[in-house]
């Protein structure tokens, strides 16, 4: 065997690596395979946890950028996201749907006064029947809506400081900049 | 406290690996310094010992303030599916790595007086080295004793479902025996590459582990594939799913190994061939952890996705292989021999069964990876699926049953023609008059029928070589009676492969309550459903009541659960195994008026597949307990009694006879 073809196995590798490498670098599977990406948000009438007699359609969720998070309290990623989604609620004025999804609304109403609501609409979803509209996987899962209602990004999993920096906030603070620029448009 | 406890250990036993890694590869001829790294191999192993006790603590106390236990148990849960979560989900699982790691440096330490000094000192410090690696990647990314607190919840997430079975409970430990265990035959490679020992002894050594990592990986795929014929509902045993072939592609290599060895430990040739195999079969280890656990491929047992882990396995996986190959590049060429052989010899057949294992390997590897490459290209999503993979490996499989039928008639170097005729052809004339009768039966499958005459002249040619040795009157080396455990199983397992992939009966049928359908010659009668209750699930069972032509008839109950914690909904199929069929009965969706979607399956010789596994398996351990690989001791300390030269005199002889 010459010395030479001692370093094909080497050579093999690395191109093996590289594959991994840029098959790694596409990565983006946390925010893609959703069939409403770029679609617009499903029509829908929900109850409101917390007031059992207020329905809340989409109409409500149109004019500006909404984050849609869906929660349950039997989730414990949904309890370490809670903190991040609080700050959230804090900093920006992004408006916030809570979607309580599978789930038992005293344990929720318990949980929003222990741990702080950072909604401005919770949605009782005890069926699961938005969900199955949604197409959610489990909980938690957050989709970013533009002022039409439109999903522009879609995150399985939780939101931590990373994925807020990285890549909600980038996104939120462009539907924005895009909404002035609309509304200046039409003044 | 306790978590902190575990935390606080796996820190130190990473400490300690880093010195034993250091001290190992030092080329240090001080013997203490080379005692210090045993027993900081010891060390580390009580220590990962102690961090894994801390998670099971947790996890049998029902510590939902850790993180990891919240999202992997739940209260509800019984006692025995609570211990087994602890490798449930990604970071425990990966401690569980990391324990076993630590387990077969302590194994090897056990056997170190067999083994030059220095040598041993370098093994250990390249097994530390890895070790250091994994504990860093569990304490850095994945690091299982998190806490939530203050926000404690009041119960945890449970197990996911398909996990809660006696299957989880041995499948993973067992896999990560054989998985972790290639590192010891990488690390014997890579110090032989330092020491420039690459010879008869350095295979002998490194053959008892291969062998032993090898059973272990063998064991472990073949339960896992059990677990999913009768947990996920859909009656398959292989789907060719990217984890299984992350589980298969290290299997292939280190079959390909233990071959090569043997060829390495009697002729003192296949040398380069032997290490690049050693390298290979952890890579792939390695490679298929990163597969699992990256989230580059999707499957059904992917764990978390975290970009994180990924990259930390990717950079981990360059280094270690890159490294070992780069050294294999600059050293593999120096001691290498040549030794003559004919075509007629086990050498030459013994090279192509390396050669068809190793394109196996390569379709694997393609099958896994190209997706990913055409992804990367076009941006597209293809999944390739089992015609792929079957368009290959039936003739592969087939072209390996004939180099191995032919095996045990070949001497090492050169074989008299004249030797292998008589033999050969009976073999052939049985094999052909098996294929006959099938013919007979069923002419349409000349696929199935090559395989299952094939199969048959395996067992004959080892058969016959096994009468022809007791003839002789001869002991059998223990050796040779695993090899011939090993290949029987093969056998046994393509046979079974070939008739329960093509005879199944397959029917997926509406059933109201007293409905009959036939299913291979069975009345089967749809009962009704009940409900049942188990620990943290309810259940609908379906009875069945199932009459065969000839014996008793026998109930069977498929059930449909629906866990409390998560509201998950999992099939659990009604199976009467049998060694020449399974009956599978599983329970579909509820349809109208009381009636059920069911699917039914007979199985014919689906046993046979995991059986002749497990006898693979089984030979692998027993060849371990060959006199040749006991009486090292006795032939290093070279004070030669009596009883120790009679040894020495046998396991010569023995080894003379394989």
């Amino acid at each position: 065997m010459s010395r030479a073809s001692l370093f094909v196995p080497l050579g093999i590798f690395i191109s093996i690596l590289a594959l991994g490498y840029v098959g790694f670098s596409l990565d983006a599977r946390n925010q893609l395979p959703s069939a409403l990406l770029g679609k617009p948000f499903p029509e829908f009438s929900a109850t409101s946890l917390l007031r059992p007699d207020v329905k809340i359609t989409k109409a409500e969720l149109l004019g500006r950028p909404v984050l849609v998070n869906v929660w349950a309290t039997w989730c414990p990623t949904c309890k370490s996201e809670h903190e991040q989604l609080m700050r959230i609620a804090a900093t920006t004025d992004v408006l916030m749907v809570g979607v309580d999804y599978k789930d038992t609304p005293e344990r929720a109403i318990q949980w929003l006064e222990q741990y702080g609501n950072p909604y401005d609409y919770v949605l009782d979803d005890r069926d699961g029947s938005l969900g199955i509209e949604l197409g959610v996987y489990g909980a938690p899962e957050t989709f970013l809506l533009n002022a039409s209602g439109e999903v522009v990004y879609k995150r399985v999993g939780d939101i931590n400081v990373r994925i807020w920096e990285n890549e909600l906030l980038p996104r939120f603070q462009a539907l924005e900049i895009a909404m002035r620029g609309q509304s200046g448009a039409g003044r | 406290m306790i978590p902190e406890l575990g935390h606080f250990s796996l820190v130190i036993a990473g400490a300690l690996s880093l010195f034993a890694a250091v001290i190992g590869l030092s080329n240090t001829r001080n013997t203490l310094l080379q005692r210090s790294v045993v027993s900081m191999t010891v060390g580390q192993f009580a220590l990962t010992l102690l961090s894994f006790s801390a998670l099971v603590y947790a996890f049998a106390t029902d510590d939902f303030s850790v993180a990891y236990v919240a999202n992997n148990s739940n209260s509800l849960m019984p006692w025995y599916y609570k211990v087994s979560a602890t490798w449930g989900g990604h970071e425990g699982s990966f401690l569980l790595w990391i324990l076993i790691m630590s387990g077969w440096m302590l194994a090897l330490t056990l056997r170190g007086q067999q083994y030059p000094a220095s040598f041993f000192t370098k093994v250990l410090g390249i097994m530390a080295l890895l070790n250091l690696g994994f504990i860093c990647f569990s304490l850095f990314t994945s690091n299982p004793f998190i806490r939530l607190i203050p926000m404690t919840p009041a119960d945890g997430a449970d197990l996911n479902p398909l996990l809660q079975d006696f299957g989880l409970i041995v499948h993973p430990p067992l896999l990560y025996m054989g998985y972790v265990g290639l590192a010891v035959p990488f690390a014997f490679a890579v110090a032989g590459l330092l020491e420039g020992q690459v010879d008869s002894a350095w295979a002998r050594w490194s053959r008892t582990w291969t062998n032993m990592a090898w059973a272990f990986l063998t064991a472990g795929i073949t339960l896992g594939s059990w677990w999913a014929y009768y947990e996920l509902g859909w009656g398959g045993w292989w789907f060719w799913d990217p984890v299984e072939n992350a589980s298969f592609m290290p299997w292939l290599a280190a079959t390909a190994l233990v071959h090569s060895l043997s060829v390495t430990e009697k002729r003192g040739t296949f040398k380069s061939w032997t290490l690049l195999l050693a390298i290979t079969g952890f890579s792939f280890s390695l490679l298929g952890a990163f597969i699992v656990r990256s989230g580059v491929l999707t499957s059904v047992h992917s764990f978390a996705v975290d970009p994180e882990r990924g990259m930390y396995i990717l950079i981990f996986l360059a280094l270690v292989v890159g490294g070992s190959l780069t050294l294999y590049a600059l050293r593999a060429g120096q001691n290498s021999t040549q030794v003559a052989y004919n075509f007629l010899s086990r050498e030459f057949f013994m090279l192509i069964n390396n050669l068809i294992l190793i394109v196996s390997l390569a379709v694997v590897l393609w099958g896994t990876m190209a997706p990913i490459g055409y992804e990367a290209i076009t941006g597209g999503r293809i999944s390739i699926g089992t015609p792929f993979f079957n368009k290959f490996f039936v003739p592969l499989g087939l072209l390996l049953a004939i180099a191995l039928a032919i095996l045990p008639l070949l001497n090492w170097k050169r074989t008299k023609i004249e030797a292998l005729r008589p033999a050969a052809t009976s073999l052939l004339v049985a094999a052909v008059f098996t294929v006959l009768i099938w013919f007979v039966l069923d002419p349409t499958s000349v696929v199935v029928a090559s395989a299952v005459g094939l199969g048959a002249w395996v067992v004959l040619s080892h058969s016959a070589d096994l009468f022809k040795r007791l003839r002789k009157g001869t002991t059998l080396p223990m050796a040779y009676v695993g090899m011939t455990l090993a290949h029987l199983g093969f056998s046994v397992c393509i046979i079974g492969i070939a008739i329960t992939a093509t005879q199944s009966e397959e029917s997926d049928v509406r059933m109201a309550p007293q409905d009959s359908v036939m299913l291979a010659s069975q009345r089967v009668t749809f009962l009704g459903v009940v409900e049942a209750q188990g620990p943290n699930y309810s259940a609908q069972q379906g009875v069945f009541l199932v009459e065969p032509e000839s014996a008793g008839s026998y109930e069977l109950r498929a059930e449909k659960r629906r866990y409390f914690a998560g509201n998950n909904v999992m099939t659990e199929a009604g199976i009467q195994a049998g060694l020449m069929a399974d009956t599978y009965v599983s329970l579909g969706e509820p349809l109208a008026d009381g009636a059920w979607a069911i699917r039914l399956h007979y199985k014919p010789l689906v046993r046979w597949v995991w059986l002749g596994a497990l006898l693979m398996a089984l030979g692998g351990v027993v060849a371990i307990f060959d006199r040749r690989y006991k009486s090292l001791r006795v032939r290093e300390r070279k004070t030669p009694t009596n009883a120790a030269t009679e040894a020495a005199t046998k396991a010569a002889a023995a080894q003379a006879q394989v």
